[in-house]
């Protein structure tokens, strides 16, 4: 008996309250809903336990509001939703890109579009999570797809916030969120924790949105005695709203330059049996899972594939295909939508490889055989 | 898919404790050491919809999370019953409560009546995926008694432990008693046959 052993059962969603806590969160609001409540539920137990506040909101505006105004006094936010409540997120995900507030949002998919399916598992808010909120912006989207790897992509996206002063949204799938499985976490004092810059002048010199060279403007906390101001319309340096074109210019290329230079620390991309590979599945989430199983049985059969496994979806880590894409014939995409990251694998090929999409959105997962078929199918 | 993976199916309708009972399965695997992934499939109701709970068992990696060659599959519902046998292995365990599965669709089958002779024994049908798992336990011997009691201990309501173990014992009564039968009635086939 290892009762006492590292090892333990622990779902997705566990994993991600898990890493929330390791990561510093001290601050969630949200609103419950299938399939992420378990996030909710677990944090409404654990966070005032450990000091942190727990807020449950009328709706997603609020919640999304409230993790905003949190993140503005200096916590560690994240909040937790599945597709309708992320849609109605969308407005305050813009004012959190333009007025640059660190927050996590950890949207569960499930089938869509509207009420959709609620307790199936789908991939369908991909293009959601890059476009859903209005304007032109760069956004982080991590998804991770394995149990483990829920936990160190939490710790990652809240790090990834902080740093960047950008929202992050953690787009794991059903089958992720709800699978339980053996794993082994590190300790909270073993995980690196990133704290957003804070201002050192004197709170008269401090202008909130004079970027540093790193591209990051130090944020002071509302209450640290640094008064200022911040808004959803485009500004200066000092927070307040511009027309002058050279402000408004700095003010939108310098969101996308912060993540420009962050963008290989932003990518996490895995490669497995791609040295030899001639054909590629490029898969990500839960798809992951099938794709390893059916990598396990091409290569038995001699087929020469390998996986590109992509951590991190926007920014689209393109050199992830590119330094392959001249010893590939072709790459096969299988999605639990109808081609939404196939069309970024499209766009970054730009003609070289044959590409292939193996899509389903009828609530179940695509099976390892079918995959297996489909690559055999395209070797031949 | 190496020849130590065990795929366990439990499936019925929702309310009956059937997740539960697949997460305890899959927290006993942990407990006698092995590598363990354990999904679920169900509907948006809170009870009466088909819900299934799925527990891989090996001792190397698991990748794909839902079993696609089922070695034991327990059917709490004739729905699920009809539904979920599809992928059983020919050499696999079919076991049934025949409280709710009427129509068996296999002779191989370990018929039980789980739920009825729960309610008999304990006044109610709630510890019935308990009974369940000492069932599973008797008829498969996929993880130990023992680790299987210390999950329960672990996963069930507190103060509720000692009840809930004197269910796992009814069931691997239940099985006992039901493999001496089903044996017996194979003997009998083969004697009538000669």
């Amino acid at each position: 008996m290892s009762r006492k052993s590292s090892y333990q059962l622990m779902q997705g969603n566990e994993a991600v309250a898990e890493g929330a806590l390791a990561a510093g969160v001290n601050f969630f609001a949200g609103y419950p809903i299938t399939p992420s409540t378990e996030v909710a539920e677990i944090l409404a137990d654990r966070l005032p336990a450990n000091g942190g506040k727990f807020i449950q909101m009328e709706d997603e505006i609020g919640s999304i509001a409230a993790i905003i105004g949190a993140s503005i006094g200096g916590c560690k936010t994240l909040t937790a939703t599945s597709g309708p409540g992320f849609s109605l997120m969308q407005e305050n995900l813009g004012f959190a890109c333009l007025a640059e507030i660190p927050l996590v949002i950890v949207n569960v998919m499930r089938g869509g579009p509207s009420t959709g399916m609620p307790t199936s598992p789908s991939q369908g808010d991909v293009m959601q999570s890059r476009w859903g909120t209005h304007g032109d912006h760069p956004i982080i989207v991590l998804t991770p797809a394995t149990v483990e790897e829920a936990f160190q992509y939490t710790v990652k996206a809240v790090n990834l916030a902080e740093k960047y002063r950008n929202p992050v949204i953690l787009l794991m799938d059903e089958v992720i969120a709800h699978m339980r499985a053996r794993v082994s976490l590190p300790p909270a004092s073993m995980v690196e924790k990133v704290n957003r810059v804070q201002p050192n002048m004197p709170p008269e010199w401090y202008l909130p949105y004079e970027r540093s060279a790193t591209g990051v403007a130090p944020m002071a906390s509302f209450g640290d005695g640094y008064r200022y101001h911040v808004t959803g319309l485009v500004h200066d340096a000092k927070g307040y709203p511009t027309a002058n074109p050279n402000e408004c210019r700095d003010n939108i290329r310098g969101l996308f330059t912060k993540i420009e230079r962050g963008f290989r620390e932003i990518c996490m991309v895995d490669y497995e049996c791609m040295d030899d590979a001639e054909h590629a599945i490029v898969a990500y989430g839960s798809m992951v899972l099938s794709a390893r199983s059916a990598l396990e049985q091409l290569r038995e059969s001699g087929c020469k594939v390998g996986l590109i496994k992509l951590g991190t979806l926007w920014p689209f880590p393109r050199f992830a295909l590119e330094q392959y894409l001249p010893q590939l014939k072709t790459i096969l995409v299988p999605e639990l939508n109808m081609g939404q990251i196939y069309r970024e694998v499209l766009r970054v090929n730009a003609g070289k490889a044959v590409i292939e999409k193996l899509n389903r959105v009828n609530g179940t997962l695509i099976t390892p055989n079918e995959i297996v078929k489909t690559v055999k199918g395209l070797i031949r | 898919m190496s020849q130590t993976t065990t795929e366990i199916r439990l499936a019925g309708s929702g309310g009956q404790g059937l997740i539960t009972a697949g997460i305890i399965l899959a927290e006993a695997a942990i407990f006698d050491n092995k590598n363990v992934v354990q999904s679920q499939s169900y509907g948006p109701e809170a009870r009466g919809g088909a819900s299934r709970a799925e527990i891989i068992i090996a001792d190397g990696p698991i990748f794909f999370p839902k079993a696609t060659w089922v070695d034991i599959f327990l059917a709490m519902s004739q729905k699920a019953c009809d539904q979920y046998s599809f992928d059983i292995k020919n050499e696999g365990i079919f076991i049934v409560d025949t409280t709710y599965v009427k129509q068996i669709p296999t002779s191989s089958a370990v018929a039980i009546p789980i739920s009825s002779a729960t309610r008999e024994k304990f006044g109610k049908e709630l510890f019935s995926n308990i009974v369940a798992l000492g069932v599973i336990c008797e008829v498969c011997k996929v993880v130990s008694a023992k680790a299987l009691k210390a999950a329960i201990s672990n996963r069930v309501p507190a103060g509720t432990e000692k009840i809930n173990l004197e269910a796992f014992a009814f069931g691997q009564k239940l099985a006992k008693e039901a493999l001496k039968n089903h044996n017996g009635a194979e003997n009998e086939a083969i004697e009538a046959d000669t």
